[in-house]
């Protein structure tokens, strides 16, 4: 480490460390060919705050370079993706990835954060790796699996009753997007998140506005989404997801009785603008031409 | 015979007692799977989880994660139709501890046919890791508790409610993969579960007093489905297969011992009784019987086509038996 990331303040390390995922997710859209880049963009400062700052989590208890995949889930076979989140332990947070495409802005993540090495991404999306493009298990940083969407947030309440009745101190903090919103299972969850008024789960939503066939407001309209969550009877609160401080405040709001959700409005070309242009189908972004590639090489290195 | 009554729900709360990992889900139908004790006696590890069966099964999934087993009650259909895709993703994907009692299978109810869990088993058996249970008796309900917790994976279980015959002595308690054989024969081999093996018991009486020799054997385990004792029954047997089960045709017990026939190289008729590919409606249990070809006269019909014979058995006779406890070893014993 260099003199200055030790003298950085927290705010300065996040920032860098969400700089990183974005530079890591655009790198790695030219290198593959395709990767979902708008996610990684628009969620960076959120999984950044998570990690360097929001998230009580302990050091990885994974390889650096994760094994090749390993099996689907059996007896005897443990899984590794959660043990890049630290150890389970009572006082310790838990993070759920409940949007599984955000995979690779995950990886990025444990790559800023020290939890999985730079090289572990050449594998990402390659034949028989375990750092797989949407991921389930036994991908680096998920502990779910989660890639049919709405699942994560009544699978959270499961893990969040338990600790309950375990009397666990640790929180479970739960990573959506908002297209999950769609989803009525996501609203049977908060019903029952308030009902049994699990107050240990915490929830930061990516408000992108942008599913696969365009904008959510055109797609299937999701808003008012702060007024339909206090409706549930969670404790909402609104925050600009590119804000590092206001995305961290917000964890730390008072929410006794009932779930926490932190809806985070984003941009999904944040700290790429080149991307403005192909606005707004950007579900999943794959280059077009020898001409285009090289221009968002050049814009990668001037990140 | 005897008739028990609220069987799953004395049960459960006995052995539910020294195993505080076991917490009941319940969806909103507290009293009619038979879970109303349970709450009663252990409120803190009785959790409603309301008429929302997706968020039901995957909070499972969450909590089995953590440690406990969920019991998830509700009527069949609400978790296999409603949330199929959270079973699979939340729960048998993972391969989690989670138990699921479907009540009402097949035509147990009048409710009609958005209550009429008909092809549970069917669905249930492509999922990988799933573990399919289905009771026939009081017997077996009281037993298959224990057969589903020493799983390391996911249960469903076809379960029972309110009045149940005890058609197999108490102390001899349901097993993991090994079907009951009540009967062993020469002629025909017939597979049956659930509340058909007690539908079938009266037509196998006047049968075997007609001389016709049976292999009767009742089934409590769907998946994994191979048992070897019932492979060999299979092919013990020179004229027929018969398969009799209160689900359709596709996918059930049927298909079931058709592949294991095939897999064993057994080839003699396979006549299925069940639902022959339909959906069914509202009405008794014993007139939805009758209407579907789930009762003795048509098990009775059956045989004698597969053995080109006539028994002059008609239905008066039938209803004229009176059953009593089915042993297996006391079965093999007067063979």
């Amino acid at each position: 480490m260099s003199s200055s990331t030790q003298t950085e303040t927290w705010v300065e390390r996040a920032t860098r460390v969400a700089r990183g995922i974005r530079r890591r997710a655009l790198q790695l859209t030219i290198e593959k060919n395709g990767c979902y880049l708008s996610q990684a963009l628009s969620s960076a400062d959120i999984l950044a705050v998570l990690y360097t700052r929001v998230l009580n989590i302990g050091p990885s208890q994974a390889p650096l370079k994760p094994p090749p995949f390993a099996g689907v889930p059996r007896p005897g076979l443990h899984h590794l993706g959660a043990d890049y989140n630290g150890p389970r332990a009572p006082q310790y947070d838990r993070l759920l990835l409940s949007a599984a495409h955000y995979a690779v802005a995950v990886y990025a993540a444990l790559v800023e954060t020290g939890r999985l090495a730079p090289e572990a991404l050449a594998d990402f999306n390659a034949d028989g790796s375990s750092v797989e493009m949407i991921g389930a298990e036994h991908s680096p940083g998920m502990e779910l699996t989660t890639g049919s969407f709405g699942q994560a947030l009544s699978q959270a309440g499961g893990v969040a009753l338990a600790r309950r009745l375990k009397q666990e101190s640790g929180k479970v903090w739960v990573f959506m997007s908002d297209g999950e919103c769609e989803e009525g299972q996501t609203w049977e969850a908060v019903q029952a998140l308030a009902h049994h008024r699990l107050d240990n789960v915490g929830v930061y939503i990516d408000v992108n506005g942008q599913q696969v066939d365009g904008l959510t407001s055109e797609v299937m309209n999701i808003e008012p989404l702060a007024d339909r969550f206090t409706a549930f009877g969670a404790t909402v609160v609104t925050v600009d997801g590119h804000d590092i401080e206001a995305l961290e405040r917000a964890a730390r709001t008072r929410h006794a009785g009932t779930p926490l959700v932190i809806l985070c409005y984003t941009n999904t070309a944040c700290g790429v603008d080149l991307l403005e242009e192909r606005k707004p189908n950007l579900h999943y972004v794959r280059f077009k031409s020898e001409a285009e590639v090289n221009r968002y090489r050049d814009y990668l290195r001037k990140m | 015979m005897e008739i028990l009554t609220q069987v799953h729900e004395k049960n459960l709360v006995a052995w539910a007692k020294d195993r505080p990992e076991v917490v009941v889900f319940s969806g909103d139908l507290t009293g009619s799977t038979e879970i109303g004790l349970f709450k009663q006696h252990y409120p803190d590890r009785f959790f409603s989880l309301g008429m929302a069966e997706q968020n039901m099964m995957s909070f499972a999934g969450g909590m089995a994660r953590d440690g406990f087993t969920p019991f998830v009650h509700t009527f069949a259909v609400f978790m296999y139709r409603r949330a199929l895709d959270q079973i699979e993703m939340s729960i048998a994907y993972p391969n989690l501890r989670v138990r699921m009692f479907g009540f009402l299978p097949g035509i147990l109810t009048p409710g009609g046919v958005s209550h009429q869990a008909i092809n549970d088993v069917g669905v249930l058996r492509t999922l990988p890791n799933m573990t399919i249970l289905e009771t026939g008796d009081a017997t077996d309900v009281e037993s298959v508790l224990d057969v589903a917790q020493a799983v390391d994976g996911p249960v469903y279980v076809r379960m029972l409610r309110k009045d149940i015959p005890r058609l197999f002595p108490a102390a001899e308690r349901m097993q993991l993969g090994r079907s009951r054989i009540l009967s062993r024969g020469t002629d025909i081999a017939l597979v049956t579960a659930g509340i058909c093996t007690e539908e079938a018991l009266r037509a196998t009486t006047l049968l075997a007093a007609k001389g016709v020799s049976i292999s009767h054997i009742h089934v409590t385990t769907h998946k994994p489905f191979d048992d070897p004792a019932l492979a060999q029954q299979l092919a013990s047997v020179k004229r027929g297969v018969i398969t009799m089960e209160n689900h359709t045709t596709v996918g059930g017990l049927g298909t079931e011992v058709a592949e294991m026939m095939t897999e064993h190289g057994i080839g003699i008729p396979l006549t299925r009784l069940g639902l022959r590919d339909t959906y069914a409606h509202g009405a008794s249990r014993e007139y939805l019987m009758k209407e579907y070809g789930l009762d003795a006269i048509s098990l009775v019909r059956a045989t004698e086509r597969v053995l080109d014979q006539r028994f002059n058995i008609n239905e008066e006779d039938l209803a004229g038996v009176r059953l009593s406890q089915f042993s297996g070893e006391m079965q093999l014993e007067a063979l």
